[in-house]
Formats: structure tokens, C-alpha cells, sequence
């Protein structure tokens, strides 16, 4: 392995918190080979920061908007080569006590000169995150899908997915304009999402907001089953048999 | 000291064994509920079966019923003289007044119905000392619970608390600015004091609405060094009664809310805005800050506010109020307290 200087990347939502982790990291510098490559306010930015920057460690904090650390440390593992985690945080106890749990490692505000030194020096050794122990991790849904596409990593907003598709080894989700395959299990998604999704089959769950209504398929006369619309978008999802007492769940039947 | 009399008369609860403040709306409203009771026991006794005790009802309250407002009203009239007197004192007063009354009430009742009521003064008397009686050990029970010593435990268990996360975000604030802005960071940290010696002071004390929007404009200093742009802030404070007495901490930590939920959660800016004045004989504040459908952190949120409420409630019980407000993208809590300047 060649021993470059460590790349650090700051993403923290508190300027002066950035600046202060900048001033740590300059006086880390002194007896550790180390190099600033970016900073972030952000996840999105973080990860859209990481893609054209490589960087071998993120000080990342938990609570910043539009996209939480624990969140944003989800998607960065689907980087090509994910820079280590080290999650920082002022007061979280909730995240503290699942970091103890699980061996993550945290570093919590102020943040003291020699655990930043500490950190970093071993931080070429420590086991990178699974996705697993992040999402077990992870107080609520993430609020983006990350999918892989020509070498790069694209979020998808849950909001903006109408339905999600099991398909052999992957999932499909579709948006109102494109589709994307995702390389996670449908059952896991069916878990995480239970407040906006529904399932209607075996391998398929809809976003319940997009619901616009649901049809007889099928022959006139014949046993045919239900299908359900999706506004935005001209498929027709069947609903399987097992599934159809959602159809009365949504309470409003149309064309009956 | 004059100060000290303004709290006492708000602040019924803080005196072991005090009569109640008789122009207190909620003491005003216990009275007559406890006196309807009583005349409706006497009813369900004296009534023959279930189809009689609303007639039966009617005809004892309408003699309680003038001697009920008459002694309202004197109590009420008298009510700062009475507040001079000791306790013992007091209740003699009260009955003897009480005694008065139903003794007016009922030369008066004797000539207008022209002896059709029931007879004999000295029944009513009984009846008198005996509600009278009830009345005031009710008072005094309640007082014990809510006394001095059960009080302050609950006042200090509701001590308002800043947010840990607030505290440890500010100092990492303050650190970063010591090398390169060691004035500023100066003015923080003497914030951060000021800040911490009211949360730290004993909150039975009644404050100032001047004070408490001076203490919040401290801490929004601090709230601006870490959130800088993202956070703005519209005070609409021309007309307010800064003079008007009010518990502390009421609208720090309602700002300090709007801050965790309404701001920090968005990447723009969020406008927090605070308004105060006087309507009538109330103290308005109203507070408003954007708000996010699915945000999370709301049970922290009704802790705070359930907070200010109970304590609201302790120092004015039924004249004071919160309410709060959802719209589409706004979050308003409005409170209502009496007005009493400070003298």
C-alpha cells in the first residue's frame, strides 16, 4: 500500500465547527502526514464532492439538513473505493449508544486535539462500515436511494419513487421519468419505508402517495384480479390476491 | 421589595397558608363549582326519587345563588385588604363576612317572598360556615400540594433546560473562533454565562418581559455565530409591554425550539419570528417558525412545551393559555398571561 499522506475530507453543517476541526487537523499536521482535500456542508454535497475528489477519511458529522451524516455514510459506501467514517457529533445519544454497540467509530464536539490525532492514526487499520450495521444504525428512512451507474453514484429521492420492483437480483425503482435498479433486498426496503410504501405483490411495493386508483384487469366476466394506477404513469401494477385487502385499506374504489 | 408584593399577588401558589387570591379567575371558578356540588348533594338528599332532583336542585340553588355573587363580589372588592391580614385572621374575616351576607340575603328574602321561604336564619348561618368551612380547607389542601416545598420541586424538576446539544455546539463555536477572533469569542462565552446563570437561578422568581427579550437576544448571538445566514430573526417587540411580569424562561426556550426544529433542519434560511404586546389586560407572545412535515425530534418538542405550560399554570392557573398551531409550512405557539406591571 503506498503510504500518501492521509486525504481529509470536513463535512459539517456549523462553519466555525468546520473551522475548528481545520485548525485541529493543522495542528495534527505537524506529526501526521495529512492533507485537507475538501470540505462539506452537506451530504449531498459531501458525496457529490467525493466522487471527483477521492478521499481516504471523512470526518462526517450526524445532524446537518437535507441529508444526515448516518445517511450520507450509507451512499458514500457505494463509492468505488469509500473513504473511512469517522462520525462526529455534539450530543446524540441515541447515535452514541448504536456507535458503542456496533464499533464505530465517534468523536464528540469539542472535539480534543489527541482524539483526532488518535483517530486518524488508525484510521488505515480499522474495519470500514457495513451497510448493515449503518442502517441498523440509522434512527429513521433515508430520505435517497443510492444506485451505481456508469461510475458514478446517483440519488434518488424516496419522494420522487413510485414504485419499487423486485426483479432476479435486484430492484427496480421507477420515477415519474426513469428507472433505476438498486442492489438491495426488497424486504429490507418493504422494512425501512413501511410509512410510504405498500406492498401489492409478492415483488412489487407502491408509494401510497401515488396511488390514484384501482381496476378490475383482466376478461369481462373472468375471475381477473385487480390492478392498481399509479398517477404519473401509464403501467398497470397487478395486485396480487394475498395483497388485495389493500385495496380496501385505500377505501376508494374506482370502477367497480 | 415592591417588586416582592407584585409577585405575591400573582403568584398565589408560593405562601403556605394564604387565602386565595379572590380576584383569580380559576379561584373564582372553584368556589362556585364546590357550592354547586354542595347544593347538589343537599338536592340528591332532600329529593324522593331521580325525577325530582332537577326541580329539587333548583329550589336549593336559588337561595345559594344570590349569596354565591354577593360574596363574590365582596371578596373580591376587599381582596387586597384581606391579603394584609394574616391567615387565621383572614378566615375569621371571610366567615364573618360570609355570615353577613346570608344575613342580608336572606332580610331581603323574607321581604320580597314574604316568609315563603324556609325558616330560620340560623339554619342558613350553619349552612353558611359549613360551605365557608369546606371552602377554605380546600384551599388549604391545595396549598399543601402545591406548597413551597412540593412547588419549588416541581418548578426546579421543571427547571427549563437548555438543550445539551445547544451547549456543546455553542462551545464548539466559541473554541473556533478563539484563535482567530478572540473578541468575539469573548462576547460568546460571556453570553454563554449570562445565558447559564439564569437557567441556574432559582425560577420561582418572576421575571420581566424586558429581561426575558434580552436574554434571548443572547442567546440567538450564540445561535447566529454557529448557524450564521440560516438563521434570521423578525422581532415585532415596538409595542410590547416590556415592564409586564412574567415567569422566566417562558420565551427562550420557545425560540430555542423554533431554532432546533424550524431551522437548523433546512440548508436555506429560516425565519423565526417573535412578536409580543399587550391586548387588553393580557400579555401576548406569538412565535412562528417554518416547519417540515416529516421532521423528527417532536417528542423533545411537546416535552418543552408541556413544560411551559405546567409552569404557566402554576403561576397563573386558569388565566394563562398556549396554544399552538400546525399550518402547511408554519409552526405557531401563541401564549396569553395576565398583565401585572411591575411596581
Amino acid at each position: 500500500m503506498t503510504k500518501h499522506a492521509l486525504r481529509v475530507v470536513v463535512a459539517d453543517d456549523e462553519a466555525p465547527a468546520r473551522s475548528r476541526i481545520l485548525d485541529l487537523l493543522e495542528d495534527c499536521a505537524a506529526s501526521l502526514a495529512l492533507q485537507v482535500v475538501g470540505e462539506a456542508a452537506n451530504g449531498r454535497d459531501l458525496l457529490e464532492l467525493l466522487q471527483s475528489t477521492p478521499a481516504d477519511v471523512v470526518l462526517l458529522d450526524i445532524r446537518m439538513p437535507e441529508m444526515d451524516g448516518i445517511e450520507a455514510a450509507q451512499h458514500i459506501q457505494k463509492l468505488a473505493e469509500p473513504p473511512a467514517v469517522i462520525f462526529t457529533t455534539a450530543y446524540d445519544t441515541y447515535a452514541l449508544k448504536a456507535f458503542e454497540l456496533h464499533a464505530v467509530d465517534y468523536l464528540v464536539k469539542p472535539i480534543r486535539l489527541r482524539r483526532l490525532y488518535d483517530a486518524l492514526s488508525r484510521v488505515r487499520s480499522i474495519t470500514p462500515l457495513s451497510l448493515d450495521v449503518l442502517q441498523q444504525i440509522a434512527p429513521e428512512p433515508r430520505r435517497h436511494l443510492s444506485v451505481q451507474e456508469r461510475g458514478r453514484v446517483l440519488l434518488v429521492p424516496v419522494d420522487k419513487i413510485l414504485y419499487m420492483r423486485a426483479e432476479l437480483k435486484y430492484v427496480t425503482i421507477r420515477t415519474a421519468e426513469h428507472e433505476h435498479l438498486l442492489e438491495e433486498s426488497l424486504v429490507r426496503l418493504e422494512q425501512e419505508f413501511r410509512d410510504r410504501f405498500v406492498r401489492i405483490h409478492r415483488s412489487c411495493l407502491v408509494a401510497r402517495d401515488y396511488v390514484d386508483r384501482f381496476e378490475r384487469s383482466g376478461e369481462e366476466g373472468g375471475e381477473g384480479g385487480w390492478v392498481v394506477l399509479l398517477r404519473g404513469l401509464d403501467e398497470r401494477l397487478p395486485v396480487s390476491r394475498r395483497q388485495q385487502h389493500v385495496i380496501k385499506d385505500f377505501g376508494r374504489l374506482n370502477g367497480v | 421589595m415592591a417588586g416582592v408584593a407584585a409577585m405575591a399577588s400573582i403568584n398565589q401558589n408560593m405562601h403556605t397558608d394564604a387565602l386565595p387570591d379572590f380576584r383569580n379567575l380559576g379561584v373564582i371558578l372553584r368556589v362556585v363549582l364546590i357550592v354547586l356540588i354542595l347544593a347538589g348533594l343537599a338536592a340528591l338528599c332532600q329529593s324522593p326519587s331521580w325525577d325530582l332532583l332537577f326541580n329539587r336542585f333548583l329550589q336549593v340553588v336559588a337561595p345559594v345563588q344570590p349569596v354565591l355573587v354577593l360574596s363574590l363580589v365582596v371578596l373580591w372588592a376587599l381582596e387586597p385588604w384581606l391579603r394584609q391580614l394574616d391567615y387565621v385572621a383572614g378566615i375569621a374575616v371571610v366567615l364573618l363576612l360570609e355570615l353577613i351576607v346570608v344575613s342580608i340575603i336572606y332580610r331581603v328574602g323574607q321581604e320580597v317572598f314574604q316568609g315563603s321561604l324556609y325558616d330560620g336564619l340560623e339554619r342558613y348561618w350553619l349552612f353558611t360556615a359549613v360551605t365557608t368551612g369546606l371552602i377554605v380547607y380546600y384551599f388549604h389542601l391545595r396549598n399543601r400540594a402545591l406548597s413551597p416545598a412540593l412547588t419549588e420541586a416541581r418548578l426546579q424538576a421543571l427547571q427549563a433546560r437548555i438543550r445539551p446539544h445547544f451547549l456543546f455546539n455553542s462551545l464548539n463555536a466559541v473554541l473556533s473562533l478563539i484563535r482567530e477572533e478572540p473578541k468575539r469569542a469573548e462576547t460568546a462565552l460571556e453570553d454563554l454565562a449570562d445565558l447559564f446563570r439564569v437557567l441556574m437561578a432559582d425560577n420561582r422568581k418572576l421575571s420581566t418581559l424586558d429581561q426575558e427579550v434580552e436574554l434571548t437576544r443572547q442567546y440567538l448571538d450564540l445561535e447566529k455565530l454557529r448557524l450564521g445566514e440560516r438563521l434570521r430573526v423578525d422581532w415585532h417587540i415596538e409595542n410590547m409591554p416590556g415592564e409586564a411580569v412574567i415567569p422566566p424562561l417562558v420565551l427562550q426556550p420557545l425560540v430555542e425550539n423554533a431554532v432546533y426544529h424550524g431551522v437548523e433542519p433546512s440548508a436555506g434560511t429560516g425565519v423565526v419570528s417573535i412578536n409580543a404586546y399587550k391586548a387588553r389586560d393580557e400579555v401576548h407572545l406569538v412565535l412562528r417558525n417554518p416547519y417540515r412535515k416529516n421532521g423528527s425530534h417532536h417528542s423533545g418538542n411537546k416535552m418543552a412545551l408541556g413544560n411551559i405550560r405546567e409552569r404557566l399554570a402554576l403561576h397563573f392557573d386558569a388565566e394563562a393559555s398556549l396554544r399552538t398551531t400546525v399550518t402547511e409550512d408554519a409552526y405557531q405557539v401563541h401564549i396569553v398571561m395576565p398583565y401585572r406591571a411591575q411596581a
